[in-house]
Formats: C-alpha cells, structure tokens, sequence
C-alpha cells in the first residue's frame, strides 16, 4: 500500500469512528421499536399515548400511559421554573459580575453539582426533603411533585447554567462598550445589550435543561411517589414515564405485554427529549451569533 | 433649570436602585446554589461519617445486606466503570480526530454533531432499555459486566468526544504546519504531534464522563446490576453489584429501609466521596494545566 492510499484508508476508518453516534442512535431506535412496537398490535396507539388509565398488571391489563406523560410534563414545567431564573442569575453574576476568585470558586461549585449522581440527589430528597415536606404541610406523603421539581431544578441548573454561561461570555466586547459609552449603568447594560445578544445560547440552554430534567429517572423514580393517576395539586404524587420504566421492568415476564407497553414508553420519552434536542440545536444553529454583524 | 436637575438626579437614583436589588438577586441566585450543593454535601457526611469503618469498605453484605460492608458494590462499580472507559475513551477520542482533523466544514460534519448532541440527550433509563435490547438479549451477553459496559461506555461517549475535540482544537495549527512541511504523512502529524500534545487535556476532560458513569443507575439496572451476589465476579459475563444500584435498592426495596439507614448513608457517602473525588482530581488538574500553558 503506497502513502496516499494509506492516508485515504485512515481517513475513511477515522470518518467510520466518528459515524459511531448516529449509528448507536440508529441502535437505539432499532432495539426500542423491536421490543416495543409489537404492543401496538393490541393495544391502539391512541388509546396507549391519551388512555387515562395505567394498570398493567391487571386482568384484563389497561395501558394508558396518559397520566405519566401528565406527570412527566408537571414536574418538568415547575423544575424549569425554578431551575431558569436561578441558572440563569448564576450564569450573569459568572460571567459579568463576580470577582475572579468568587468566579472560580462558583463554576467549580456548579460542575460538582453536575457530578452528583442522580441516585444520591433522590436518597436525598427522600430522606431528608420529605419528611420535612410532609411534616411542614402536613402532608399524608412528602413524596410528590414538589419534591421531585426541587431535585429537578438542582440537577438542571448546572446545564442551564454552564451553557447560558458561555453565551454571554460569547458577547462581542464593544457591545458593553458601546452601551457604557452611551452612559447605561451595568444592570441596563445587561438587561438591555448582553441578555439580549446571548438570548439564542440561553434559549438553548434552557431547551437542554429541560431535556435533562424530563428524561432523568432515578430522582423522579425515588422522591415523585409512584402514583398513575393525573394529580390535582403540587402535593399530590405523580409516576412519570422514566419512572413507570424503572420501576416495573424488574418484575415483568420477558416480551409481555406489559414488558412491550414499557419499552413503547420508553419510545415516548425517547421521541420527546429528540424533540427537545432538535429545536435546541435548531435553535443555537439558526440564530448562532458569529459577531456584531449577525445581529 | 434648579427642578430638572434634582429630577435628573432622582432618575439616577432609581436607575441605581433598580442595579442594587437586580445584582442582590443575582448574588442571592448563586448563593443559593452553593447552599444547595453545601446542604446535600453536609448532610450527606453528617449522616453517612458513622457508617464507615474498614470493614464495611472490605466486607460483602451479611444478614440478608442488614450489616456487614459493600466490597462487592465498590468492585463492581469499579469494574463497570474501567468497562465504561475502555469502550467510550478509544471510540470517543478517534471520533474527535476525524471531526478536528479531517472533516471540512459541510453537510457530514453537521449531521455527525447534531447525531452527537441527540446521544448526548437521550435519557439515562432509555439507555437502559437500549442495552437491554440490544445487548443482552438481540446479541445474548445476558445481565453482565459487557452489558452494562458497552451501555455506559456509549452513555459517556458524548462527554468525551467533546473533552477530546476541546483539547485537539487547542493544539496550535503552528504545530501541525511545521510537521507537515517536513514531509510528515498527516497520519503521522496526528499520531506523533497532535495527539501527544492534546492528551493531557483529553484525559483531563474524560474524566468527568467517567465521574458520570460511575454514578449512573438506570442504564446498569437492567444491563448488569444484580441486587445481591454472594461471590465476586468472575467473567464479564457475571452479573455484579453495583453502588449506586445498591443505594436504591437498600433505600426503596429493603425489608428493614428503617433501620438501614446508617448503611444508606455510608454507601450514599462513598458513591459520593468517590465520584466528587474523580471530579475534583480533573478539575485541578484542568486547573493547573490553565495557568501552565506551553503554548
């Protein structure tokens, strides 16, 4: 083999390694829709995705997964309204106001809670959020939605933070410049120029915090209380899919039913944090900001 | 004229009032945050100090996992984990070599990043269900350390791709020049320039992946983690325990969750101690090679 073609043939092995994602992608899909989709040759899709009622292991079984969508949506929704203001608070005193210790001190803080793993944030909120959730309220159980949205925002907030973090810091210089050479005070100039011109990499950031938080299992597995049914207040328990997943795949007898209607929601939850992910790459592509001329 | 002025000077005050209260609610947003982090971290060892001893760091479980240590959940974990890295790393790092040194900016390299950014969000549990398709039963590795390693180490591959492609961007272009107009094969140039200087930094980066991949739970709940084995593994063929398996299941599923609570918390703390240990080595070391450029 003569350099060239060598070099050709590297080039080609180094492209097949770099397919390697897409192709565990396709895997994925491959491996969810075998073992899941033959649910759907008794069970509707319609009745499956909108029925209000999940009883797997009854006689006859009833598969709607409705209210576990309900209940991964409610605990995403209140996760992103915590975890958005304070991520992205975090993110503007990171990288316009803090002093350089305080910022390094910060952004080490936040990549720990980063690293915490999932199965210990839900210890945590079992053992320690909940029995003061129970006894504070009164509650008959502390394991509910707000609890659940409280670990969520924690484990969202770096993501939201991190990436909103670099947006701003992206920021062309003479933008600050300009607004403090017009005479805005710091706080006009970011509420008004540097949120304004990150605004693409925050959304981004937010779309990816909630796809983190929808698609996290063990905190909501653990602390959201397991129960199928569409809740009536944030003190109720809710069981959603990554949980229903986790929870029940154990105790299943292999290809049932039961087993396929779980994979069919794994397919769910796969499809809507690839929606999450698309609009957030749509979006940082779309209004990616390559300079003051962008704008 | 003597009116306008004080009126100006008001508007002043209320443009400086309004910075005041905004910068004292970015400060208290990040406060909060290193609270949350502190709180989970204190508790943790508050609770999980009395636990640990030698013996429970170098024991099995005894008395149906009431007493005794958890040898076999730190080795297994540990052996997932090299499991993890010996499948991400290679893949990951060959990756970023095609996307930093070969591809051109076009179709191929767009479609590679978005197939990395969908992987980087697909949902833990749905990892689990894809290596339960696909590992254990569609190629037959059954519940076993291969499993769960290939699951994890495709969990993690996204984190370092992007650790590796970070350190290879940072190799100066200077560098590949003067080895190219040597008469250096590009192939070489990557081999014995390139990656040399890049690797310090590549590792650096995956270490945070591999910080994740000892934590994560539902990916390994179906793929590899038994509830309890008597004996230590020995293929990777057998079925291991795992930490964070073991942290759920001694919190959720024990017949004395009560009373175990001591052993929740020494293995919550060592999970802990050992993924924040992991950490926090590449995050000073990241540190480090910061203030030391070469170059």
């Amino acid at each position: 083999m003569n350099r060239k073609t060598k070099e050709i043939f590297i080039k080609y092995l180094f492209l097949l390694f770099a397919l390697v994602s897409i192709i565990v992608l396709g895997l994925i899909v491959f491996s969810l829709f075998r073992e899941g989709l033959p649910l759907f040759s008794t069970v509707a899709v319609h009745d499956f995705l909108f029925g209000l009622e999940w009883y797997p292991t009854y006689d006859p079984p009833s598969f709607g997964i409705f209210p576990l969508i309900v209940g991964s949506l409610i605990v995403t929704a209140i996760a992103t309204l915590i975890s958005v203001p304070l991520g992205v608070l975090a993110a503007v005193y990171i990288s316009e106001i803090a002093p350089q210790r305080v910022k390094e001190i910060l952004k080490s803080a936040i990549e720990l809670l980063a690293g915490l793993p999932s199965v210990v944030l839900g210890f945590f909120g079992m053992v320690i959020i909940a029995p003061w959730l129970q006894e504070t309220f009164d509650l008959p159980t502390g394991l509910n939605i707000i609890n659940a949205s409280i670990i969520l925002a924690v484990m969202a907030i770096p993501t939201i933070s991190s990436i909103s973090e670099d947006a701003l810091y992206a920021v062309p210089r003479e933008f600050k410049e300009a607004s403090y050479a017009l005479g805005a005070t710091k706080f006009e100039t970011i509420a008004k120029v540097i949120v304004p011109a990150a605004l693409s990499g925050i959304s981004t950031a937010i779309m990816l915090g909630m796809a983190r938080a929808i698609g996290e299992t063990m905190v909501v597995l653990m602390v959201a209380g397991g129960a199928a049914a569409i809740p009536e207040s944030l003190f109720d328990s809710v069981r959603p899919m990554p949980a229903s997943i986790a929870a029940e795949m154990g105790e299943t007898p292999f290809r049932s039913a039961h087993y396929q209607a779980l994979f069919a929601t794994g397919i769910v939850l796969f499809l809507l944090t690839l929606a999450f992910n698309l609009i957030a790459d749509y979006v940082s592509h779309r209004f990616r900001q390559t300079g003051s001329a962008t704008l | 004229m003597k009116t306008s002025e004080a009126a100006g000077v008001r508007l002043m005050r209320r443009r400086y009032l309004k910075q005041t209260i905004f910068f004292t609610l970015v400060r208290a947003s990040a406060l909060l945050i290193v609270l949350a982090l502190g709180g989970v971290l204190f508790h943790i060892f508050y609770h999980g100090i009395s636990a640990i001893s030698w013996e429970f760091i170098t024991r099995p479980p005894t008395d149906s996992m009431t007493k005794g240590g958890i040898l076999p959940a730190i080795l297994g974990t540990i052996y997932l984990t090299v499991g993890a890295i010996a499948v991400g790393l290679p893949l990951g790092i060959a990756s970023a070599i095609y996307l930093t040194e070969y591809a051109k900016q076009g179709r191929v390299i767009r479609l590679i990043k978005v197939g990395i950014n969908c992987l980087a969000g697909v949902p833990s549990v749905v990892f689990g269900l894809f290596g339960l398709g696909f590992f254990v039963i569609f190629l037959g590795f059954g519940s076993s350390i291969l499993s769960g390693s290939l699951t994890l180490g495709f969990l993690i591959l996204p984190t370092i791709i992007g650790a590796a492609e970070e350190a290879l961007k940072g190799v100066p272009q200077t560098f590949r020049e003067a080895s190219l107009s040597l008469g250096v094969s590009k192939w070489q140039t990557i081999y014995r320039i390139v990656l040399p200087n890049a690797l310090p930094g590549i590792l650096t980066g995956s270490i945070l992946g591999i910080g994740r991949a000892a934590g994560e739970t539902a990916p390994i709940m179906f793929t590899a983690a038994a509830y309890f084995t008597a004996k230590l593994p020995g293929s990777i063929f057998d079925e291991v325990m795992a930490l964070p398996y073991h942290i759920y299941v001694l919190a959720t599923a024990g017949t004395h969750i009560e009373a175990t609570r001591p052993i929740q918390f020494g293995t919550v703390l060592v999970l802990v101690a050992v993924v924040l240990g992991i950490d926090l080595v590449a995050i000073v070391i990241r540190g480090y090679m910061r203030r030391n450029k070469r170059w």
